[in-house]
């Protein structure tokens, strides 16, 4: 039933610009061990790329570096480089909260702060620096109507947003996410602890989103990957075995091991 | 057949549960023997019981309140042999307040109702039979059916007359010779520098005149009671005068309805929390205490939350993992097991002595110089001793600290920083809101080890009778120099320091119970607000 209410996949987005993220034979290591082996593709600008593949192949590694979220763990290493609009992430002069800024990202889990819906909805601008009550009020509602939150929520903005249901929360944490208006939305997982209405809802959303946002989306489901994205990279074992349309990706793909992947031999 | 379950070489874990159980079965009942002990005799001293008058074999007579029954040392075992203990007061005639009587010489006892019990300012209560009542205006009055109520009239006319005085006395008087005490100094200062002292020595003697005309008042004042006195027997037939200005309460032991007692009761509980001590700390209130315990425990848990939030902040988020680190840590742990005199030492030699004496050098130099070197912040006081807890509780509030920021669940982190907050935002915006109850957590274990300390105090500022309280209406009424009383080493003093043990007995424990109510009290106000905070976070817990 859900999946009846999902509109039909428009046709990709080409005017923009094609190599929006450009990875360059990028390398990652956690301490000695090596997690992604030097790839190289470009995401093009306003597309949905789906990463898909078994667990631990990479694709959340690589998601989490393009808005640097691995900072965070200690003894990591990379080679080669990831630009975006051509400037490079790594470069010493760009500060890792700025790449934040303009890098959105959602979680598997959705995580709202235990504070109310407006204050997590508005926390990106706050922490921005913007204080200007009209400002918050007019992009909390647009973030709101964009993740289709709105007409749920308008009434209670100022409860509790652990007070939401599963879904409503993550939708909460896309709102918050595109508040400061990013220009690239990264997904980990977002529907992985949602029931199939809830995901119908947001997958309807990446459609919306994807006319204004570059959206990059790890996805365990492959009948989800097929739905909502452009572009499928296949990893497995940290390498990057495919990169093209959907279409072609699911219809005729390139290589032994993504046909298996995807048609459910192993995995 | 023995079904499998039943078998003798199942292992079964019912046993280990009545095992396990037997560890906290012996420490509740162990804390509930505490309780009840400290409740029972800590209520003790509030009851008034009937006033039996004791008559022996050799004729004499005794007229007190029974106290407790004891085995008589060295009588036999076999046929063991009961002695009493009576409280007779009436220091003033007898040599002790507290009597043994062999029960043996006892031939019986018998409950007069005209025994009048007293409660006084001076030697201890009295037990007597009245006989006259002389009332304020010299005007003598014999026994009669009204003559108690108009015993307890004089005796409440007689506390309004003394409340009068203390007020003139203690205030006025007080505020009066803290100026003179300003005014000395400056003059001595002036006369150092050579400077005019005409207006100096003026505003002096104006002092003079008002200290006498206060004086004078509050003589007047207390004449006014002056001729109003009790006059009775007492149980060997001696005659006993007791002015009613120095009596604090009257009644009527023998002839008192259940109802009276309670009032009683609750009368001496008021004296209890609201008056400040009397006859060496073993009768009146413990106002002093409880406020001074109360100002310093809030005081240190003020000083400890910063440092030990930010402390923990610096080591758990920013502190790089390492050697130092793991050295760090083992060291705040350490300090939370060091002896708490150690503290009262080092509060001793560096809070009181180096920095209190520095402060003393740096602001305070002309007093120093022109009050026979008195000290203001280089001698024990209140800002010393809450400094010294502060420190001795540090650990604690760190480690909580730390574990509640590492409890704060990972996601709500990177949300934050992924959203582009700094970490310094981060920290402040969500982890601490998010800690919060942890935080207080630490908090509320470090009040209640830091409002139960004594032995550290003794030695930083906490004294045995402090005559003013360390907030005042006196500018600027929060003083931080001054020495201050505590219920712990209150307790401490009376048990062990007093003259008369047997009558400092009952406000031993009247004084613990006070300690554990109001550990007890302090804590539930940090519970509650930790479970709203709790509240507020409910279902982040994923």
């Amino acid at each position: 039933m859900s999946n009846a209410r999902i509109q039909p996949r428009p046709v990709a987005d080409t005017t923009g610009r094609p190599d929006f993220i450009s990875i360059k034979n990028f390398g990652f290591w956690y301490g000695d061990k090596k997690a992604l082996e030097s790839m190289t593709f470009d995401i093009p600008e306003r597309q949905v790329v789906a990463f898909i593949g078994p667990s631990g192949c990479g694709k959340s590694t690589l998601l989490r570096n393009l808005n640097r979220m691995n900072d965070l763990v200690d003894g990591i290493s990379h080679e080669g480089d990831i630009a975006i609009k051509g400037q490079s992430i790594y470069d010493p002069g760009l500060e890792v909260i700025s790449l934040r800024r303009r890098v959105g990202m959602v979680f598997q889990k959705s995580n709202p702060f235990p504070k109310s819906i407006y204050e997590n909805v508005v926390f990106a601008l706050r922490v921005m620096g913007v204080n200007n009550r009209a400002v918050l009020d007019e992009a909390c509602e647009t973030s709101l109507r964009k993740a289709a939150l709105w007409d749920e929520v308008k009434d209670r903005l100022n409860d509790n947003a652990l007070g939401l249901s599963g879904g409503q929360m993550q939708r909460l944490c896309i709102a918050r996410a595109i508040a400061n208006r990013p220009e690239i939305l990264l997904m980990d997982e977002p529907c992985s602890a949602l029931d199939p209405i809830a995901t119908g809802k947001i997958e309807e959303l990446i459609h919306e989103l994807k006319t204004q946002f570059t959206i990059v989306i790890v996805t365990h489901s492959m009948q989800q990957a097929a739905r909502v994205s452009d572009r499928t990279a296949f990893f497995y074992l940290g390498k990057l075995i495919e990169y093209d349309t959907t279409e072609k990706i699911f219809m005729n793909p390139g290589q032994a091991q993504t046909e298996a992947y995807i048609s459910g031999r192993f995995g | 057949m023995a079904s499998p379950s039943s078998d003798n070489s199942t292992p079964k874990g019912e046993p280990w549960v009545w095992f396990t159980s037997v560890g906290l079965l012996i420490g509740l009942s162990m804390v509930a023997g505490l309780l009840g002990l400290v409740l029972i005799n800590g209520f003790s001293v509030f009851w008034a019981p009937p006033v039996p008058t004791v008559k022996f074999k050799d004729g004499s007579e005794i007229v007190g309140q029974f106290v407790q029954r004891r085995v008589r040392p060295n009588s036999p075992a076999s046929d063991p042999q009961y002695e009493r203990q009576y409280q007779i007061g009436l220091r003033e005639l007898n040599s002790t307040s507290y009597v043994w009587v062999d029960e043996l010489n006892i031939i019986e006892e018998k409950i007069v109702p005209e025994t009048l019990g007293l409660e006084r300012m001076e030697n201890g209560p009295a037990f007597i039979t009245p006989k006259t009542i002389v009332d304020a205006a010299g005007k003598p009055h014999a026994m009669d059916a009204t003559a108690f109520a108009m015993i307890r009239a004089e005796v409440e006319h007689a506390s309004e007359i003394r409340e009068r005085v203390l007020d003139i006395n203690q205030n006025k008087i007080g505020l009066v010779n803290a100026e003179m005490e300003e005014t000395r100094i400056s003059l001595r200062r002036a006369e150092d520098r050579q400077e005019p002292t005409v207006v100096l020595t003026d505003k002096l003697k104006t002092l003079d005149t008002k200290f006498a005309e206060l004086k004078k008042e509050a003589d007047e004042i207390s004449k006014l009671t002056a001729r109003a006195q009790l006059e009775g027997v007492d149980a060997k037939g001696r005659s006993v005068i007791i002015p009613f200005a120095g009596i604090v309460r009257a009644w009527e032991p023998n002839r008192m309805t259940t109802m009276d007692r309670i009032g009683l009761m609750f009368s001496r509980m008021h004296e209890f929390l609201f008056d400040a001590p009397r006859e060496a700390n073993t009768e009146g209130g413990l106002m002093p205490a409880i406020f001074g315990t109360l100002v310093m425990t809030v005081f240190m848990s003020l000083l400890v939350t910063p440092v030990g939030v930010i402390a923990a902040i610096y080591l758990k988020e920013y502190a790089k993992d390492g050697t130092v680190l793991r050295v760090v840590r083992i060291c705040v742990n350490n300090l939370a097991g060091v002896p708490s005199i150690v503290f009262g030492v080092f509060g001793l030699g560096f809070f009181v002595y180096v920095l209190g004496g520095t402060i003393d050098q740096l602001f305070f130099s002309d007093q120093l110089k022109y009050n026979n070197n008195t000290p203001v912040f280089g001698t024990g006081g209140l800002l010393w001793c809450s400094l010294t807890l502060a420190l001795m509780t540090l650990p604690v509030v760190i480690v909580a600290t730390e574990e509640a920021l590492s409890a704060v669940p990972r996601g709500m982190r990177e949300a934050s920083l992924a959203a582009g907050a700094s970490k310094w935002q981060t920290i402040r915006d969500i982890l601490l809101p998010a800690s919060a109850p942890g935080i207080l957590t630490g908090v509320i274990l470090a009040m209640a080890r830091g409002a139960g300390e004594v032995a550290p105090l003794m030695i930083v500022g906490v004294v045995k009778l402090a005559p003013t309280l360390p907030i005042d209406g006196l500018a600027p009424f929060l003083h931080l120099d001054r020495k201050f009383m505590h219920l712990g080493f209150h307790i401490y003093d009376l048990g062990f320091q007093s003259p008369d043990s047997d009558a400092a007995r009952p406000m031993v424990f009247a004084t613990t119970l006070l300690l554990i109510i109001l550990v007890v009290c302090l804590n539930l106000g940090a519970i509650t607000i930790r479970n709203r905070l709790r509240a507020r976070f409910k279902g982040a817990s994923f």
